[in-house]
């Protein structure tokens, strides 16, 4: 809307003004509304058939996009998808600046992890953490639901964790000045923490949330989380249905083992958030479960929730489709195919409720395929056009 | 051991030739000739002995705030009915003053008595950045490098998890915690986490000169060095370089994103635990909510002079202070570590028996466990058990 309005003041100051000037103004009066979710320019559709970028990534990777291609063939989703390929061993960042291409033009993507190899020089950085930040993704976005059919020691459980994702303690600003003694910069800004409560609360309100909890260590780093929780609290005051409160991330990961129903939805800075996602993880089933987003003002990437790359069960047909399967359903939402995303994503959640039909990380003897097949017997038999199986 | 013990012939065979010529050399050619690895070796046996005048210790004792003076007074209270040979000094922190007066006092009490039990003085948020964290600065100041935490699964509370038994070794000094913060640009702040290679090297080799001591067979470094390459990097390199001198300690890494995972639905693989600060946090206080929350594990911080004793978890308990509901078996079990340090073995073991009895009958859990009991009638049992034990102790 607010696109908009910034068409029909530049039409009306055409004549009166040159082009930068017009650009320059409507851009700054709509700063802020950019930044609403509503606003991102809906992606690239031709025909009626959108496109999405798809990186393989390593491990499991290739194994779980060819299930989700499969699965979107099967039911005649309106998808197509561009696959680019990330090679982790090769040092230069050729393969990568293609990809983040592919997403600038495309807008959204569906993505396996890239393998880090430590044994390479420093100096290579992590190809996930280079995409986060080239493509601004400022909002990692991740909902741990118990679901009925997992039998697992908590029940109940319903977490956003909302995880700033491109500052913090990801920065890759390290140096050693002295030999033997290595500093690693955290960065914290206020801008970033800012945009990133303002999604919190945002999204909170969007979904009916009650409540806000900011994890942080202020104790210790006062200065850092501090500025961080005063970030929060600010975006908080405008607010007022929603409440807010704060925990330091110890005591937190604490409460999430022994009571973790206290949890609404959680904001938090990124290597915290990275540690908090993967105890919500491994409390509603494990990394095979739970699907992740990451958001920015343009793009939007989906993977699984924990990033797991998976080396040690590749190409066995052991894996668990669940995560990336939901992450595509997460990404269906996004290009407002709601119908299809609510089909396939119904598809899998009676799949994982018939516990015979679980993969072996959740104790059961199914493969991949199995549990994929039986998916599309699920969305065949509610009705749908789709494919012969 | 040995290497004190060479430093020590090496000065004695030496002084009657050179006496008092070479002056300091001879301490200065000895402590070289024991290399810098080597004085890492002073296991707990050779620190030297803490103060004992008339067959009595001296230990300080810092309140803190929250539930830190109700559960130190009942650990006196406790003592005194058992005849335990220890005078405890008193020193007090007051949290709410800016100046470094008191914190100072007390590093100095510590550094006479070479021995501590504390309560967690709390850290307010809303006081200005320069009022640096009290604990941290006693950590620091007295090079408490190691804080050693053992979370083991009791057999009378009720867990999702049965049969934990980790041990988790954290640096205690560096990492996350210095402090070191400044706001370059106005809107952008930058955290300094510093590791260096002397201080991993030294935690490494605590980790598994303790898991070698304990008969443990697998130590596992917890790191983040996809991410923070040079950082983690070099603690996983110190940690890989210690491996190597310990063939019979299996050694393994993992990132610590994973670790937590692993941790909430299998702790049961998980053996020794070595890692940088802020992850020790974390790690500590998710194994420590595995086995049965903030009121049952204690935890000790040891340096190579000096060692403080308190609960594992750090918690200051605001909330229930004062309502004779805190769980006092961590800072027992504390004591009893602090026992075990000044060499009282028996005593050590008295009282943990009657803190580990006490524990299995469940009606006696305090409320954070699920019981209904208060602080008070808990330490009661515990001297209780401790009576009909046959002992000679005061009256009840």
């Amino acid at each position: 809307m607010t696109a908009r309005s910034v068409r029909s003041l530049s039409g009306a100051l055409k004549p009166l003004f040159s082009h930068r000037l017009l650009k320059v103004y409507g851009a700054a009066t709509c700063q802020r509304h950019k930044s609403s979710y509503t606003t991102i320019p809906p992606p690239a559709q031709y025909g009626g058939r959108h496109t999405v970028t798809l990186i393989p990534g390593d491990g499991i990777g290739p194994e779980l996009a060819k299930h989700v291609r499969e699965l979107f063939r099967f039911c005649c989703v309106p998808v197509d998808f561009e696959i680019v390929t990330v090679d982790s061993t090769m040092e230069s960042e050729d393969d990568i600046d293609n990809a983040i291409m592919a997403i600038r033009r495309n807008g959204v993507a569906l993505k396996g992890n890239i393998e880090t190899n430590h044994n390479l020089p420093p100096s290579y950085k992590s190809r996930n953490n280079l995409l986060r930040t080239s493509l601004d993704l400022y909002a990692n976005v991740m909902h741990c639901q118990s679901l009925p059919g997992v039998r697992t020691r908590h029940r109940n459980i319903d977490i956003m964790i909302i995880r700033e994702n491109t500052e913090g303690e990801y920065s890759s600003l390290e140096h050693e000045n002295v030999p033997g003694v290595v500093e690693c910069l955290k960065i914290i800004t206020r801008p970033k923490s800012l945009r990133i409560a303002d999604y919190a609360f945002r999204t909170a309100r969007e979904k009916g949330r009650r409540r806000v909890t900011a994890v942080h260590k202020a104790n210790i780093m006062k200065l850092g989380d501090g500025l961080f929780l005063e970030c929060c609290k600010e975006v908080a005051s405008g607010y007022p249905e929603i409440t807010f409160d704060s925990m330091i991330v110890d005591n937190t990961t604490m409460q999430l083992v022994s009571r973790p129903q206290q949890f609404d939805v959680m904001v938090m800075p990124n290597l915290y958030g990275n540690v908090v996602s993967n105890v919500c993880a491994g409390l509603v089933g494990g990394p095979g479960l739970v699907p992740g987003a990451n958001y920015g003002v343009d793009y939007a990437l989906f993977e699984t929730g924990t990033r797991n790359t998976g080396k040690s069960i590749a190409n066995r047909n052991i894996a668990n489709p669940t995560a990336m399967l939901l992450a595509s359903c997460l990404l269906l939402d996004h290009l407002k195919l709601h119908a299809y995303a609510q089909m396939i994503r119904r598809a899998i959640l009676s799949t994982v409720t018939e516990t015979r039909l679980h993969t072996a990380d959740l104790g059961g003897k199914g493969s991949t395929s199995e549990v994929v097949q039986s998916i599309m017997n699920a969305v065949q038999s509610t009705g749908p056009y789709t494919l012969s199986i | 051991m040995a290497a004190y013990g060479a430093v020590l012939s090496v000065s004695k065979i030496i002084h009657p030739f050179w006496g008092g010529r070479l002056g300091n050399t001879v301490k200065v050619f000895g402590t070289t000739l024991t290399s810098r690895r080597n004085k890492t070796l002073l296991t707990r046996e050779n620190i030297p002995p803490p103060a004992k005048y008339g067959g009595r210790h001296t230990v300080t004792l810092i309140p803190g705030d929250g539930i830190g003076p109700e559960l130190l007074s009942h650990v006196r209270e406790v003592f005194r009915f058992s005849c335990v040979p220890v005078d405890f000094e008193v020193v007090h922190v007051n949290s709410a003053l800016e100046t470094e007066d008191d914190i100072n006092n007390a590093i100095t009490a510590i550094r006479r008595n070479g021995v501590a039990l504390k309560g967690n003085i709390e850290t307010k948020h809303t006081m200005s950045p320069s009022v640096k964290s009290r604990n941290n600065l006693l950590r620091t100041s007295l090079d408490l490098y190691a804080n050693v935490m053992h979370c083991q699964s009791l057999p009378g509370v009720q867990t999702r998890h049965k049969n934990i038994d980790i041990m988790i070794i954290r640096e205690n000094t560096e990492g996350e915690y210095s402090n070191l913060e400044h706001e370059s640009v106005s809107g952008v702040v930058e955290s300094l986490k510093i590791i260096t290679r002397n201080n991993s090297l030294r935690v490494a080799d605590y980790a598994f000169r303790l898991a070698r001591e304990k008969g443990r067979r697998r130590v596992t470094a917890v790191h983040k060095a996809n991410i923070m390459k040079l950082g983690d990097g070099l603690f996983l390199q110190c940690c890989r370089e210690v491996a190597s001198g310990y063939p019979d300690i299996t050694f393994d890494s993992m990132i610590v994103d994973n670790t937590t995972m692993q941790l909430v639905s299998k702790p049961q693989q998980f053996d020794v635990m070595v890692m940088p600060n802020l992850y020790g946090n974390v790690v500590s206080n998710v194994c420590a909510g595995l086995v049965g929350g903030p009121g049952l594990v204690p935890g000790a911080n040891y340096g190579h002079v000096y060692a403080v004793f308190e609960t594992a978890t750090r918690n200051t308990g605001k909330s229930i202070a004062d309502k004779n509901i805190a769980n006092p078996t961590a800072m027992l079990l504390a004591s009893c570590m602090m026992l075990d340090h000044l060499k009282l073995y028996d005593y050590a073991s008295l009282i943990r028996n009657a803190v580990l009895t006490t524990m299995n009958e469940t009606r006696l859990h305090t409320a954070d466990i699920g019981g209904q009991g208060t602080t008070s009638e808990v330490v009661q049992s515990i001297m209780r058990i401790i009576q009909s034990k046959g002992q000679l102790t005061s009256e009840l």
